[in-house]
């Protein structure tokens, strides 16, 4: 790069916003659109100041209906267009899930690789923010069970923004959940030239060797949190980012799993059928013989996301994460 | 009165004007000085309740509201015409039929202080939780309105959806599944012209939502939503018609959002202050009083005596709501199943061990 790198500032809405920047300014094919992202920009302002910049054909408001936003996205693609659209919230992603199942998902393999869908799928998602019903779900495991789709959550702006720039640029539909409760909390240096993370790839965040600790999205901070005070107890954690929910990467997991015999998933989805679930089993068919304690998941209930009120008794707290970190060292 | 306002005329059907004076005699209902205070009343008693929550929300003593600020003359009048029996399905921005039902505004506080137990409406009968998924509440009146017909019940449902919510697939299925079943339900759909940000313009081409009903081969109108006496006279002469088996109608309640979308939301960023002053002159209780001081029924002074008195009410249902007890892990788990399964039963046993765990490290 001429003149070296350019850094700023940025939160994962600052980031999301630069890499949708990029992509507009750089390929006319892509289209940008939802509910409220023209004029207003986004209810999480997330698109703020796109529409000025592209125009109304390129970035845009649509009527209130998931369906439709997915479906018209799944012919726009088809017709060779790149459509990144934006749900309000993942909670509301329902009504287009027939059109995510049912066709983005299938359509290449339908049509013989004739047609692709290289769709985004943006959406704000998970707890924490003290929300009305419906606002504060994690079901990323519902996305992650349907072949064809690929299912991703960065945890940092930075990432966010290296990610979003692939998911742009794969010709795989993409379900991009954002983790809204650390849209503004967390801030960091975020380059302003164009890069990309490859989709598919875990992150070690932190080196460890008595226990791996698998997260994602909103749940990193609280595992960062978990190990402050793993680290007081003289345990030392490996810190994994998932990054990816589907395709999950295997090698990166195992890996940890053969160096440290422990590992524990945290996710703040409901636990039965979840993605911590999913790693379990990755490790127990990769890396069984040498596990020393029994695979933990740190979940949510089988519940409903309970409203403000009663979301602490759903939430994971750090000191969760430690006691069950405390419990597996021990087992 | 159908016939007279067909929909496709873009006929907007009033029985006041912007100044309160009746313009359409012809349709005005027929109800007592008495009921007619009590109404003015009522949306007055909706508009200070909702003045004040936006502000206890400033306070931080509440989260997220939507408004019904502007748009009391549609559940003050669906309030008036529902009979104990009948169903209420809700959106979330329909205070005053709430509360003309039974419903509590210490249990809205309760709702929106974020309690599960605000969805309760203990003492409101046939009545729904709010519906947060836009539209989805609509093919449950749908439904309810088939138990109705099975059962010959003389009863009447009443659905209420926003203008934003007539774009999704759920508004189409419940209007034709309604149509096709010929069920007691009148559809409320109040056109308060955005969808958070998105006006009416961007939700649909159609020249109002009234003419979709034509589609549906079901009864629909388009009613002035600022006017307490036509919406009284529509919903009364819908709730006649659909109750007597002839099919749900469609009803489009012409309005304006004066608020906010809710409280996180700043209008000023998508509409203009001209826009609003426009529909300023169109106010509901504006409307209303105009009337009533004309006739000698109310005065300024009136209303100086009873907002204090309206407020202190309020004041105190939500110290009420305030006081609540606070919400319990059994609140969590309880209703999730009729039987709680045993699998679940192990997880709540495991957060409690995690409960002692954490007191005992104190
Ligand atoms: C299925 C669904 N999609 C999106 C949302 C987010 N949302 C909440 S209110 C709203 C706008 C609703 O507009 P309208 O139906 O006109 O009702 P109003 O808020 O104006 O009363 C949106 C998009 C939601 N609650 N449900």
């Amino acid at each position: 790069m001429d003149g070296g790198e350019k850094m700023k500032i940025m939160n994962m809405v600052n980031a999301i916003n630069d890499a949708l920047d990029i992509k507009l300014k750089e390929d006319r094919n892509t289209i940008v659109y939802g509910q409220d992202v023209g004029v207003e920009g986004g209810v999480f302002r997330v698109t703020e100041g796109l529409q000025k910049k592209y125009g109304n054909d390129r970035v845009f408001d649509t009527p209130l209906a998931e369906s439709g936003i997915v479906g018209t996205a799944v012919g726009m693609s088809v017709a060779g267009l790149r459509p990144v659209v934006e749900i309000q919230f993942s909670g509301f992603v329902y009504p287009a899930f027939n059109q995510i199942i049912s066709h983005a998902a299938r359509m290449r393999n339908r049509s013989r690789g004739r047609y692709q869908t290289p769709i985004v799928i943006r959406m704000p998602y998970g707890g924490g923010i003290n929300a009305l019903e419906h606002h504060s779900e994690s079901m990323e495991a519902l996305f992650g069970h349907i072949p064809g789709v690929k299912v991703v959550i960065p945890s940092s702006p930075h990432d966010a923004k290296g990610m979003l720039i692939s998911a742009v640029e794969s010709n795989d539909t993409i379900i991009f959940m954002e983790p809204k409760r650390i849209y503004r909390a967390i801030k960091q240096e975020v380059s302003e030239d164009k890069y990309s993370i490859p989709l598919g790839k875990a992150n070690i965040i932190s080196q460890g060797t008595d226990v791996t600790l698998v997260a994602y999205g909103a749940m990193i901070r609280e595992a960062q949190k978990a190990m402050i005070l793993a680290k007081e107890a003289g345990i030392s954690v490996e810190l994994i980012d998932l990054r990816s929910i589907y395709p999950i990467d295997r090698d990166t997991i195992a890996n940890s799993v053969k160096k440290t015999g422990r590992i524990i998933t945290v996710t703040e989805s409901p636990k039965s059928f979840g993605v911590a679930s999913e790693i379990t089993q990755v490790v127990n068919e990769d890396a069984f013989l040498y596990l020393e304690a029994p695979p933990k998941r740190i979940t949510g209930f089988d519940t409903i996301v309970p409203l403000p009120k009663g979301e602490h008794h759903y939430m994971i707290s750090p000191e969760k994460i430690f006691y069950d970190i405390e419990k597996t060292v021990k087992f | 009165m159908f016939k007279e306002y067909n929909p496709i005329q873009d006929k907007l059907f009033r029985i006041i004007d912007d100044d309160g004076m009746i313009i359409n005699k012809e349709w005005m209902p027929e109800l007592s000085d008495e009921q007619i205070v009590n109404a003015y009343k009522e949306m007055l008693f909706a508009r200070t309740a909702d003045l004040q929550i936006v502000s206890y929300q400033r306070q931080g003593r509440i989260y997220t509201y939507p408004p019904n600020y502007g748009q009391e003359a549609i559940s003050g009048a669906t309030g008036a015409v529902m009979r104990e029996d009948d169903w209420l399905v809700p959106a979330f921005r329909e205070m005053g039929a709430y509360l003309a039902k039974g419903a509590t505004l210490k249990e809205l506080f309760l709702y929106f202080m974020g309690y599960e137990d605000g969805s309760l409406f203990k003492d409101a009968k046939n009545i729904l939780p709010i519906s947060v998924p836009i539209a989805s509440q609509l093919v449950h009146a749908t439904g309810i309105g088939y138990e109705i017909k099975y059962n010959n019940k003389d009863q009447v449902v009443f659905a209420f959806v926003g203008d934003g919510g007539t774009s999704e697939g759920d508004f189409h299925e419940a209007l034709n599944f309604a149509g096709t079943w010929k069920v007691p339900v009148i559809f409320i759909v109040q056109n308060n012209q955005y969808g958070i940000s998105t006006p009416f313009s961007v939700q649909t081409a159609s020249e109002n939502i009234a003419i979709k009903s034509v589609a549906y081969g079901i009864e629909g109108i388009m009613v002035d939503g600022n006017d307490y006496f036509a919406m009284y006279a529509a919903l009364k002469n819908a709730a006649k018609r659909t109750g007597e088996g002839n099919g749900p109608v469609l009803v489009e309640a012409v309005t304006y959002r004066k608020g906010a979308h809710t409280t996180s939301d700043d209008p000023t960023k998508y509409r203009t202050k001209e826009e609003e002053e426009e529909w300023d002159k169109k106010d509901p209780l504006k409307r209303l009083k105009a009337y009533l001081i004309d006739k000698k029924l109310w005065s300024e002074k009136e209303e100086e005596r009873v907002i204090p008195q309206y407020k202190k009410e309020i004041d105190s249902q939500f110290e009420e709501a305030e006081n609540y007890p606070e919400s319990s892990l059994d609140d969590v788990f309880q209703f999730m199943y009729d039987e709680m399964p045993e699998d679940l039963q192990k997880q709540k046993v495991e957060q409690e061990k995690f409960l002692t765990w954490m007191e005992e490290r104190k």
